[in-house]
């Protein structure tokens, strides 16, 4: 059975007014559960990503740990970051975070697009690339707190993870979540995922002595279609680099979707302007002009 | 250093006087070179062209306006920072021909001060103490130097992109890019007013190269004097008896 909801549009980036046929579908959103915890960084996800996406194979880049390579790339969506934290103790915490597209509510990367249809948003949360309306001006880059957007500067477009939009819209989960051997990874509504992560830390917190073991669904983007379970959840930039309140820049925001239409129109008002001066106050001309004959005013 | 630039500005003139001609008739005062108009030019070509790439890019509401007139979002992209090179690169020329007739000087400070009456129309001659250049078109011309340092140094983060400087400083370049552009839009309107319809006689300086003396004295007093020796106002007086005479 299909999904209608990864075909339908919620959000698309530089388009004015609202999707057709939003707001036509009972609602609910795919999420992605990581559990952190359970995580034993066998890297069957990266396989599965590459294998399902047919992405070139990539060399691999040794960092003295046993991470694939620094980060992401455009022909590498889904990466383990591996990180050891020493505790106070001096103990060692081995901290492994599969890190992908996170899937805002609020995507940072839409917002700042300005190619009409680049960037869509389907109503069950999924934030899809479109290359073929990309413009590869790299603005999402920029609005994207996670660093996922990456460009291709051979098709001089952006790609990243797009939550296997092609499995989901025929009833399949993620090829990551098939993949995964141990558990770590589950899919399923964002309620449901949320309820399964919650009852996860409260069982770590309670049982297992992570007494700051949380959720990780940030809410100042309006949280996110992928949710971690944390070891310690007060701590997410352990993980990787994963940020405590990833925030779009103002420029975004407040500058793209107001000041500037507002001070285009004030700009337009300075043709207005000098049209006005025209004919009301008149040009200059050389002297001595022809002497006056009548005036008004 | 300032000899080199004379040096430079000297040679090139001489070589845009070979290539092209300024014809002045009876009655008119040269005003503006070969160089200086070709100059003027190129600046505006690229002006012109980075301004209708860039709008495609502004606002999303501008995008299918404006990115078909240069093959599309991709192309206008492209092209839109070479534009912009090419526009900072022939103003960049420009700024050194014109250094020294746009330097600031206390008869523009004065003329600043007059502006209301200037843009209501009450003053018909311009103050005589009003040169080459009045106190307005230093103004912008100092106004497009610090632009297109701005669009130089944010155009290159915005060029290369989050990737190569970083998510923040493009963010930050994003809105002052914006900004400059703003400025220089309201200032485009201005300039081309009042050096067409605005200010009669204005255009040809920057065709032709050559205005009417009435112009000069009416518009520029101190350089009407500076060239031709006689009052502007006097000349002017002249011209008025003659006219009446008639």
């Amino acid at each position: 059975m299909s999904d209608r909801k990864t075909l339908q549009i919620k959000q698309i980036s530089g388009h004015s007014g609202p999707a057709a046929g939003f707001d036509m579908q009972r609602d609910y959103d795919v999420c992605k559960l990581v559990d952190t915890t359970i995580c034993i960084g066998c890297k069957a996800c990266e396989v599965a990503c590459v294998e399902w996406n047919d992405m070139p194979f990539t060399p691999t880049t040794f960092d003295n740990t046993y991470q694939t390579m620094p980060s992401t790339s455009h022909s590498f969506w889904n990466l383990i970051k591996f990180n050891e934290f020493q505790r106070e103790d001096g103990t060692v915490q081995w901290l492994m975070r599969k890190d992908q597209c996170m899937h805002c509510a609020d995507p940072g990367c839409l917002r700042a697009c300005p190619a009409d249809g680049a960037i869509v948003q389907y109503t069950n949360g999924i934030v899809d690339f479109q290359q073929e309306n990309c413009i590869g001006c790299e603005f999402c880059v920029s609005g994207c707190p996670f660093d996922i957007p990456k460009f291709n500067p051979a098709t001089k477009k952006v790609y990243k993870c797009t939550l296997c939009s092609d499995r989901v819209g025929q009833g399949l989960e993620p090829a990551c979540i098939k993949a995964c051997p141990t558990g770590c990874l589950k899919f399923g509504s964002k309620d449901d995922m949320k309820f399964i992560a919650e009852e996860r830390a409260k069982q770590l917190r309670e049982n297992f002595g992570f007494e700051k073991a949380g959720v990780y669904d940030p809410q100042s983007i309006g949280g996110t279609h992928v949710v971690y379970v944390l070891h310690d959840a007060e701590n997410p930039e352990r993980y990787g680099g994963l940020p405590r309140n990833p925030v779009i820049p103002w420029s975004y925001t407040v500058w793209k979707w107001l000041f500037k239409p507002v001070l285009g129109t004030f700009a337009l008002f300075g043709l207005l302007g000098v049209l006005m001066h025209y004919v009301t106050v008149g040009p200059r001309r050389p002297q001595p002009e022809p002497p006056i004959k009548e005036r008004e005013g | 250093m300032s000899t080199a630039i004379e040096r430079f500005d000297d040679k090139a003139r001489g070589t845009f006087g070979q290539i092209g001609q300024t014809e002045v008739y009876e009655g008119e005062l040269l005003r503006h070179r070969v160089y200086t108009r070709f100059l003027h030019w190129m600046v505006a070509l690229f002006f012109f062209l980075a301004l209708f790439t860039g709008f495609g890019i502004y606002m999303p509401w501008l995008f299918r306006w404006f990115t078909p007139i240069f093959g599309g979002g991709p192309l206008s992209r492209e092209m839109h920072p070479w534009f912009g090179l090419g526009f900072v690169i022939f103003f960049g020329l420009q700024a050194l021909n014109w250094i020294k007739p746009m330097m600031w000087t206390a008869a523009d400070t004065k003329w600043m001060r007059n502006l209301t009456k200037i843009v209501g129309g009450q003053e018909k001659m311009e103050p005589t103490d009003t040169g080459f250049f009045n106190g307005g078109q230093k103004m912008q011309f100092w106004e497009i130097v610090s632009g297109c340092v701005v669009y130089l140094i944010t155009g290159m983060i915005l060029w290369f992109g989050a990737s190569v400087f970083g998510r923040w400083a493009v963010a930050v370049s994003y809105v002052l890019h914006d900004v400059s552009a703003l400025i220089m839009l309201g200032g485009i309107f201005i300039h081309i007013y009042l050096s067409t319809i605005g200010q009669s006689g204005t255009f040809q300086a920057m065709i032709r190269g050559a205005v009417g003396e009435a112009w000069a004295w009416t518009f520029h007093p101190a350089w009407y004097k500076q060239v031709t020796g006689r009052d502007p106002v006097q000349a002017c007086e002249e011209a008025r008896r003659k006219a009446s005479a008639r």
